[in-house]
């Protein structure tokens, strides 16, 4: 019985090693980080070898094509706002996000925030993210970023909140005072896109929570991977509120990063028009955020 | 006669050393919570919290060991009961404007979250941990037994430790606000603490009925 586990077992690692191979491991503070290279794909996996951690991926021989379903839903975003000057990312992966926006405005300014050394480690030796004068990184947690930001009355027309993974998710990242901060943070037409979860109980959770932080919402769901994308700016969105007149122009800067934006904009949802989670859902405050306990039920 | 008399105060003291235990647990998982909205959830905020708890823990044995040479009773274990409960107090009433202070004076998160961890659990940790060797105290007779009944006393304050770590963070989280589940811990130290000094009085006056009589 055991020889035969044993078998299967070693069978299963030769299968893998073949598919994919893992050419950077290292152990943060926080978590295992992987790098693997299959063929020309190259990903970024937290803890376990498994499809459903990975981070970030990009193609060594296309880098500016995104990868990730949820990195082209974000783009989603550019539908309901002005062209970003300064751009705040919190969670910063293998940085794909942080390249892509560098080369979509190179004029922007980019804060990256990480709070895993090890990450922006990773990222710059292994997924050819680039720094300069106008991209930055600070090691950091997103909270205490934000919190500092709003002290040097630092302002923001685009904030990303990436820093969930499958695994663990900061619970002082999706409460109302976290959110009340990051939208004191934006500036006047400035927008948030969170990606974030669609299953489990949390949805319910999370969505109450920044409706009553930001009024009615748009969101970008991924079905495949249980993955959405909620956008939110100060006054909380009126009906229609995408803005049709740039498409066009969209459409054509951004195929290169393999977005469509066309079905994006088919795919997006207002909540102003469909609300599916119960009006009486508890708010996640931070007295209030059992959000892995909730992930898992 | 004698026996049960002593029965019953003895059984008392070492639920009220549960309750300690459960508590103290309690409150230093929910410090992580307390802080991060400040502080990050980094590795060193645990560092900051362990580092206090361990180090009020400790005073609080010297401090309770002292104590208990004066005069022990059941009144003043009780009474540092209400200490105890009233030093929690501030965790819930005052913990937004001494941390909002601290993040804006300290830049260093790490110095901040030690600060912070010092201000809000320094205190009442440091009460908590006097009523062990406290208790030793009210549960030994006899020098030959002290051992035993430390043992017993550890096993029952640490199995309390156990229970309030997993109730807090499997469950109390999940139903209730983390200022409602201070108070909670309040209300048990507070009413146990009225209890043991209730207790006490009415030996006292047992005692001196049969004196009298």
């Amino acid at each position: 019985m055991a020889k035969k586990l044993l078998f299967w077992l070693s069978l299963c690692s030769l299968i893998s090693i073949a598919q994919a191979q893992v050419i950077h491991q290292e152990r943060s503070l926080y978590r295992n980080i992987l790098v693997e290279d299959n063929d020309d794909l190259r990903c970024l996996k937290f803890n376990v070898r498994s499809t459903k951690t990975q981070q970030s991926c990009f193609l060594k021989s296309q880098p500016e094509q995104l990868v990730f379903n949820y990195t082209k839903l974000l783009m989603a975003s550019l539908l309901v706002m002005p062209e970003p000057k300064h751009i705040l990312i919190i969670g910063l992966g293998g940085g794909t996000m942080s390249n892509t926006l560098a080369q979509l405005y190179p004029q922007s300014q980019i804060d990256n925030v990480e709070i895993d050394q090890a990450v922006i480690k990773v990222a710059r030796e292994y997924f050819e993210f680039f720094e300069n004068d106008n991209v930055k990184t600070y090691n950091q947690d997103g909270r205490i970023y934000i919190k500092r930001a709003l002290l040097k009355k630092q302002q923001y027309d685009w904030i990303i909140l990436d820093a969930f993974n499958g695994d663990y998710i900061p619970e002082h990242l999706m409460t109302k005072e976290f959110l009340q901060e990051a939208k004191a943070l934006l500036s006047k037409d400035g927008v948030i896109s969170a990606n974030t979860f669609s299953l489990s109980e949390l949805y319910a959770h999370e969505s109450a929570t920044y409706k009553a932080v930001f009024g009615d919402f748009y969101q970008v769901n991924n079905q495949d991977n249980a993955n959405r994308i909620i956008i939110v700016n100060r006054n909380g969105f009126a009906v229609n509120s995408l803005n049709k007149n740039n498409i066009k122009q969209l459409n054509s800067t951004l195929l290169k990063y393999g977005v469509d934006i066309y079905s994006l904009y088919n795919k997006i949802y207002f909540t102003g028009i469909e609300q599916n989670w119960p009006k009486s859902t508890r708010l996640l405050t931070d007295q209030f955020s059992p959000v892995n306990l909730l992930n898992t039920q | 006669m004698t026996i049960q008399k002593q029965g019953f105060p003895n059984t008392f003291i070492y639920l009220l050393a549960f309750t300690s235990g459960f508590c103290i647990m309690g409150i230093e998982l929910l410090g992580g919570r307390i802080l991060a909205p400040f502080f990050g959830s980094s590795v060193h905020i645990w560092g900051s919290i362990i580092t206090v708890f361990m180090l009020s823990l400790s005073l609080g044995y010297l401090f309770g060991g002292k104590l208990s040479t004066r005069s022990a009773s059941l009144a003043i274990y009780g009474t540092i009961f209400l200490f105890a409960a009233i030093a929690l107090l501030p965790i819930a009433l005052s913990s937004q404007w001494l941390m909002e202070g601290i993040f804006i004076t300290v830049e260093d998160s790490r110095y901040g979250s030690l600060l912070a961890s010092m201000a809000l659990f320094f205190i009442p940790t440091v009460i908590l941990g006097m009523l062990s060797p406290y208790s030793v105290r009210l549960l030994v007779k006899n020098s030959n037994e002290s051992g035993q009944v430390a043992g017993k006393l550890y096993f029952i304050s640490t199995l309390g430790s156990a229970l309030g770590t997993i109730t807090t963070s499997f469950y109390l989280v999940l139903w209730f606000d983390i200022n409602i589940i201070i108070f909670g811990f309040t209300t048990a130290l507070a009413s146990l603490g009225l209890l043991a000094i209730l207790v006490s009085k009415t030996k006292g006056l047992h005692q001196m009925e049969q004196t009298h009589g």
